[in-house]
């Protein structure tokens, strides 16, 4: 090393943040993804986070993964090592790394980066794939690979993990499996040869990922489509939830075609816009297949209209939305939680939706099958609401499980030799005093059962109807209906702290990681909280009796106006006052020492140190 | 309101194949104006169902929002509806039909939905050759918003105010022809003779068939100056010459001189024999049909009759490889691959 380092380097075993900094479009995420998982393997518990440009080619890309064997999963903020790729980010990435950081970069083009409280790790990268590899393209590609090997001397990665992985990343390509290795070896010689290893930052094997998993969540949306037995798939491309109709197809293609025929026993449409998503999605409910649309904000203003006729007459449905920064366009590459009151009031007239809020791909995966249990029970919309950062990032997740006793839940729906018993089938007569009716799918009964389904006001035999009084009985009806699905949307998980007279916090999704590990940061510091993960609306009797039982609540979002307390104070009539708003959205997922600060400094009066 | 109509069974009504008669395929009491080409069209529906021993609950109505789209509550009351909303039937009606292909779904819509603001979805669901009849019953206006222009209004039509009309019209067939709709027809709501075996070919079709069929409005726009009048279309239509539906294993008993009939097969064996006016004219050919579409615009002339058929192409659930066995009916066992593969799928992401 040349340079003389005047703060001592940090040390710190399986604790630490990294962060590739590259130019989009070169092919890096595939070498960074396998960087992460390799720590995954190792036993240790990461969070990587892609932060990329809503562009295809050129711009600045990041991907940063927080190594902590704790566990905790929220970003954390700072770097401490910068991989840094990108001449045109430089300045920004070198800025950005803690005292006593480090940073490698391609040193084939030297650069004074005038920081001399860190380690700077120069490895001619470029120059070591031009000798190496004849391919332009190879050439390009394989820097990103070389960093990677060079890391694995540096951070002591086990270099077999690396290998194995490269090894089955190429499993049906077998000729890229040599170049890949020989890549990653020409990183590693070269740390080897030239540099001090391992630097101050390191790995080391642990046994803490029994039973998990490392997946994203619309991956995870994806599948549970396929578990809750969805056939039907409409979308719209848009980020970022193109990923869960990706997700769909690429595990129905596995498991949804018919050994004998070979037949597809489900069907994903790319549809001209939302409206027609939407609309695709209520058709095939209407005929009784599960059917969803995924989309994201935008698509959720222009889908609005379908959800009011779905909602108003009466057809299951599921929509997964992936929420991103708005308003309007606004950061389609980065997250928010800033579509609750859009979805939960979604469409014009007297409306109200259920809403799921996922904090994990595992609970994705197991929303996404239940909202298709819901949506026939409830014959109404039902809405996954994720984020970006749950969506598109992989986070470690408990696996995946099933229980093959469960059977799905296909609602109120009568057969034909139902119908044969009846004289006096009404499609929205409430028999069962619960709001909700029974339906008929077309074709089947030749006389009896038939209906209009209408977005018109209608009275309980599906007619038409200017009747006043009969269409206040619908819409109060369906408050009633609402009411039911109180009762059956997920409870909210409630952690009370040992401290009577506590204060309470709410929080939902994405936030929970950050959640976590600020409560743990509280703690330490001798302020005690009582956590709500909201998972569901509408709201139930256990979230009401937390809300009773405390006198200050925080209510933590991803989002401006404080949309989930808004809806807290709009149907249950609490007071402003005692909700107080702690929100965070400037597009990056959201950090534990920003809530643990807020609430430390509420609490006790005084500022934290941390 | 929906009207419900008292049903009075007469002995001596005819009766198809199914023991039924034509008042089994009747719908509730029209609320549409006296004289709205609508009604005429809906009794054609009935006609054409009857006539092809349609079981009425195998049928799912569709459409949007307008006059034209109240229609589906005036015939066939055994089969299911779904009144949507404003231009989006075809979406509806492409996940509908995909959930159960064993159905006849028959969308109905006006010029105001297919031809502003669902063009959208209409010209992708003729791309998309979803497996459907679609009638536009179209009138050049907007009816039930009291007589704005449609966008199929002719640029010479103006309306019952005097106003001119300052957009050229959209012509539907044409469109339908190059978005590769795959039957194409044009008709005249006051023509049953015509219209009726138009849709009987277009229900025995497989593939997206579009019926444009003229439905004047007798309100808003069957005035002197508008090109959508009772009067103006009589006057203007030229028929192609008439069209005969045959069932499956019956002769064709009209007898044309060779050279001047052309028989086009169905997907079921049933054919449809055109007589052709001009011997020259190839339906199978889409080149044809536009020309003669564009020749006859040109001439001032509506020509109406079966303008395009394709009787080779794929719907969309064949291209999509859907099974023989609707979607709607698998069961849990069909669509769950259960815990044992899940825990594959565990491991392959660890």
């Amino acid at each position: 090393m040349e340079n003389p380092v005047k703060v001592d380097p940090i040390n710190s075993l399986n604790d630490f943040v990294i962060k590739f900094a590259n130019v989009n479009g070169t092919g890096s995420a595939s070498a960074n993804q396998m960087f992460a998982k390799s720590i995954f393997r190792m036993g240790i518990p990461i969070s990587p986070k892609n932060i990329f440009p809503s562009n295809i080619q050129g711009l600045p890309t990041w991907f940063e993964v927080r190594v902590n064997n704790k566990g905790y999963l929220g970003s954390r903020g700072g770097v401490d090592i910068a991989v840094a790729m990108n001449p045109q980010t430089y300045s920004q990435d070198v800025k950005e790394i803690s005292e006593g950081g480090y940073l490698l970069y391609d040193s084939t083009w030297k650069r004074n980066f005038n920081r001399d409280d860190i380690t700077i790790l120069e490895i001619p990268l470029t120059q070591l794939c031009v000798d190496s590899f004849t391919n332009a393209k190879q050439r390009a590609l394989f820097k990103n690979i070389a960093y990677v090997g060079a890391l694995s001397p540096l951070l002591e990665i086990e270099y077999e993990v690396l290998e194995k992985l490269i090894s089955e990343q190429f499993v049906n390509k077998p000729a890229l499996i040599e170049p890949n290795i020989k890549a990653l070896n020409i990183g590693r010689d070269y740390v080897l040869k030239n540099l001090p290893y391992p630097i101050g930052i390191n790995v080391k094997r642990e046994d803490k990922l029994k039973d998990k998993i490392l997946v994203s969540g619309n991956d995870a949306c994806g599948l549970g489509a396929v578990y809750g037995g969805a056939t039907f798939c409409s979308w719209y491309p848009i980020t970022p939830s193109t990923s869960v109709a990706e997700g769909f197809e690429k595990y129905a293609s596995k498991y949804r075609v018919d050994s004998q025929t070979g037949k597809n026993n489900y069907i994903s449409v790319q549809a001209e816009d939302e409206l027609a998503a939407v609309g695709m999605a209520i058709g095939a409910n209407w005929n009784g297949a599960r059917g969803f649309t995924a989309t994201s904000g935008p698509g959720i203003s222009l889908m609005s209209e379908f959800l009011g006729l779905a909602y108003f007459a009466e057809v299951p449905l599921v929509l997964f939305n992936i929420q991103r920064g708005g308003p309007s366009t606004g950061m389609p590459t980065r997250t928010q939680q800033s579509d609750i009151l859009s979805c939960a009031y979604a469409s014009h007239g007297d409306t109200k939706h259920v809403l799921l809020f996922p904090e994990d791909p595992q609970e994705c995966f197991e929303f996404s099958a239940e909202a298709f249990n819901l949506a026939e029970r409830l014959q109404t919309p039902v809405f996954v609401i994720s984020d970006l950062d749950i969506g598109m990032n992989d986070w470690v997740t408990d696996k995946f499980e099933w229980d093959d006793e469960q059977k799905y839940d296909r609602g109120k729906v009568l057969k034909a030799e139902d119908l044969d018993q009846m004289d006096n089938f009404g499609r929205y007569l409430d028999v069962d005093d619960d709001g909700i009716c029974y339906r008929t799918y077309p074709g089947t009964h030749p006389e009896k059962g038939a209906f209009f389904t209408r977005g018109t006001s209608h009275d309980e035999y599906a007619r038409y109807t200017e009747n006043g009084d009969i269409n206040e009985q619908t819409l109060t009806r369906l408050v009633k209906k609402f009411r039911t699905a109180s009762e059956l949307v997920p409870d909210p998980i409630i952690n009370l702290s040992e401290k009577p007279g506590s204060s309470g916090v709410i929080f939902y999704g994405s936030t929970s990681a950050a959640m976590y590990e600020a409560k743990d940061i509280l703690n330490e510091n001798n302020i005690e909280v009582d956590l709500m993960r909201i998972r569901s609306f509408p709201f139930n009797l256990d979230v009401w009796e937390f809300i009773e039982n405390h006198d200050l609540i925080y209510v933590i979002e991803q989002n401006r106006d404080s949309q989930m307390r808004t809806l807290i104070m709009a149907e249950g009539g609490i007071s402003a006052e005692k909700l107080r708003s702690l929100v965070w959205f400037n597009g990056d997922p959201i950090q534990a020492k920003f809530i643990a600060k807020k609430i430390y400094e509420r609490e006790s009066q005084q500022a934290l140190i941390t | 309101m929906s009207y419900f109509k008292p049903i009075n069974k007469h002995p001596n009504l005819e009766k198809n194949k199914l023991g039924l008669t034509r008042r089994d395929y009747e719908g509730g009491v029209s609320t549409l104006c006296a004289g709205c080409g609508h009604d005429s069209i809906s009794a054609c529906i009935i006609e054409a169902c009857f006539r092809l021993n349609i079981e009425a609950y195998k049928v799912a109505k569709l459409s949007g929002i307008g006059c034209s789209s109240k229609a589906p509550a005036y015939f066939l009351n055994a089969s299911h509806g779904f009144n949507s909303v404003h231009g989006r039937m075809p979406s509806i009606a492409t996940g509908a039909n995909c959930a159960n292909e064993d159905l006849l779904y028959l969308g109905v819509s006006g010029d105001g939905d297919s031809a502003s603001i669902g063009i959208g979805q209409f010209i992708h669901a003729i791309r998309r050759q979803v497996n459907m009849v679609y009638f536009v019953e179209n009138n050049g206006t907007y009816g039930l918003t009291k007589g704005q222009f449609s966008a199929t209004n002719d640029l010479e039509s103006k309306n019952k105010y005097g106003e001119d009309n300052l957009f050229p019209p959209i012509d539907l067939t044409s469109m339908a022809i190059q978005m590769g709709a795959s039957y194409v027809a044009r008709s005249f709501s006051g023509d049953r003779d015509q219209l009726v075996p138009l849709i009987m070919g277009a229900i025995q079709h497989k593939g997206f068939a579009l019926l444009d069929i003229i439905s004047p409005c007798v309100t808003f726009n069957n005035h002197d100056s508008s090109t959508k009048s009772y009067d103006y279309i009589r006057n203007h239509n030229e028929a192609m010459g008439k069209t005969d539906f045959v069932p499956l294993g019956e002769e064709i008993k009209t007898n044309y001189d060779e050279g001047s009939s052309v028989e086009v097969k169905l997907h079921d064996g049933s054919r449809l024999s055109l007589e052709k006016t001009d011997h020259n004219f190839d339906p199978t050919d889409a080149g044809n049909s536009l020309e003669l579409i564009r020749k006859k615009n040109k001439e001032g002339k509506i020509i109406t009759g079966l303008l395009y058929v394709d009787n080779k192409c794929k719907p969309l659930t064949e291209i999509m490889d859907l099974p023989d066995k609707p979607l709607n009916t698998l069961e849990q066992e069909e669509l769950c691959p259960g815990s044992e593969v899940l825990e594959e799928i565990n491991k392959g992401l660890s």
